[in-house]
């Protein structure tokens, strides 16, 4: 039913996005614990920094992204200098943009989890000698995994929707940066709507499940526990 | 008395607006994207000789019929070949008649760097350079050519890996203008400027390396008794309009 090509850009899509919400995972969820219990005044300014994707047109991180990765951009002239060439139209720069573009959504959910921590937990662990790090472990992120775990889903699925900036930095080559998004973009621009709609059909019945898994997740988090 | 005054200046304004609203139409033209800068010098002069204006839709010629297809409020359609306008005719969505060809393009290689491209184009053959873009051979005429300059020249196998590919010719153009391409093929219209090179390089692609770019342009249905619309096309087929349109790099 699906091309050779299809099933080219499900896997690419599907291996950006793992490699994403991996990076962000590492990267997010310790940056959701400094905003929800640091006092410096830099957290509000971070806050917004993590959050700007959520208004901020794919156009605009697309364009920059391009500007700044290029031989003539800060980043670009780095990778450069450190012998890794330029990272545009290549698997690391998609997944260089999509840890920008997908970060708020694995930052938001753990942040707000922690935020709702009940602190005398904490306390607990603290007067029974675990130190920040084992509490971290033991204590914070067992208590946030649902929030964990709609970060995780959030983001991954984020990325696999990702299309402006894909779009603008990616130069659509098959099975390097050539995402279902950008695959049914091109279907429907060369005509075949048929092939558009197979695609189309399969990502929409995916963002569903993906939805109602984190319904199902959220409602088990809040709801009577057996 | 002050009424009669009041009447009178109406009347006139109303007579005046009517007849400059009867004489300056407003058409909205889709156009593909390597003439899109002819197209706005051609729109400055319409507007200039007539009072007419024109919107302007830039866009790959396989994406614009798309949108002509599904109902898009274009007047005329400029399109970057010929297949694409006799589709459109075919399918009835134009006004019968009123297609013509108004240029035939022409490919370049193209580097934003000015000591890259030779004028033979051997730097296709040699290193250098990272990545070549093309705009999407399936939606843009301009790619379509530019792969077959590259099976012409036995390069199609060995340079596939260094291929990127921009959705139109204007995406592929900004690719090799921010640098992030070494090398493209543009349109020659997107890097002249007063008949000169703007900048960087390039190498003018031999005729005989892809079928000739022959651009028709065509009426729709909706635009076929547009007066603005048809000035345009009126501008676009005498000597003027075509002595402007040749001035980007065009020929007949």
């Amino acid at each position: 039913m699906l091309t050779p090509d299809d099933w080219q850009a499900i896997g690419l899509t599907l291996k950006v996005a793992a490699t994403t919400t991996a990076i962000l995972l590492v990267l997010g969820v310790p940056l959701a614990w400094w905003l929800a219990t640091s006092r410096s005044v830099w957290r509000h300014p971070v806050g917004a920094l993590v959050a700007l994707p959520f208004v901020l047109p794919p156009s605009v991180l697309g364009f920059y992204v391009l500007v700044a990765l290029g031989p003539n951009g800060p980043v670009g002239q780095w990778t450069q200098a450190m012998g890794w060439g330029l990272l545009t139209f290549s698997f690391s720069g998609l997944v260089v943009a999509s840890v920008f573009y997908s970060l708020p959504f694995m930052v938001q959910p753990v942040l707000t989890a922690m935020q709702s921590l009940n602190p005398r937990a904490l306390e607990a662990a603290a007067t029974l000698r675990a130190s920040p790090l084992d509490r971290f472990f033991t204590v914070v992120l067992p208590l946030c995994r649902p929030g964990l775990i709609a970060g995780v889903v959030m983001a991954f699925a984020h990325t696999v929707g990702e299309f402006g900036v894909v779009l603008m930095v990616g130069g659509n080559i098959p099975g390097v940066t050539r995402t279902v998004s950008v695959q049914i973009y091109d279907h429907v621009e060369a005509l075949q709507y048929g092939d558009a709609h197979r695609l189309a059909a399969l990502m929409l019945a995916f963002a569903f499940c993906v939805l109602l898994v984190l319904q199902l997740v959220q409602r088990r988090a809040t709801g009577p526990r057996p | 008395m002050f009424s009669r005054h009041l009447r009178l200046f109406l009347s006139t304004a109303a007579l005046l607006l009517a007849s400059w609203s009867a004489q300056a139409a407003q058409a909205t033209v889709a156009v593909a994207a390597n003439f899109a800068e002819p197209l706005r010098a051609l729109a400055a002069v319409l507007e200039k000789t007539t009072g007419h204006r024109l919107e302007i839709v830039v866009g790959a010629t396989g994406r614009l019929y798309a949108q002509i297809a599904n109902g898009a409020p274009f007047d005329l359609f400029l399109a970057a070949d010929q297949a694409t306008v006799a589709k459109a005719e075919s399918e009835g969505l134009t006004a019968p008649g009123s297609r013509f060809l108004y240029a035939t393009g022409q490919l370049v290689l193209w580097s934003a760097r000015p000591d890259l491209v030779d004028k033979q184009g051997q730097v296709l053959r040699q290193d250098g350079w990272r990545r070549l873009a093309v705009a999407n051979p399936r939606t843009a005429p301009y790619g379509a050519a530019a792969m077959q300059t590259l099976a012409q020249l036995g390069l199609t196998q060995a340079l596939a890996p260094r291929l990127v590919q921009g959705e139109s010719i204007a995406q592929t153009y900004n690719f090799a203008h921010t640098g992030n391409a070494e090398l493209a093929f543009v349109a020659l219209s997107q890097v002249l400027e007063g008949g000169r090179l703007k900048s960087g390089s390039m190498w003018v692609v031999p005729a005989q390396y892809h079928e000739p770019i022959r651009q028709d342009a065509v009426l729709l249905k909706r635009g076929a008794r547009n007066e603005a619309a048809r000035a345009l096309v009126k501008l676009m087929q005498s000597p003027a309009g075509q002595d402007l349109i040749r001035s980007f790099g065009y020929t007949f």
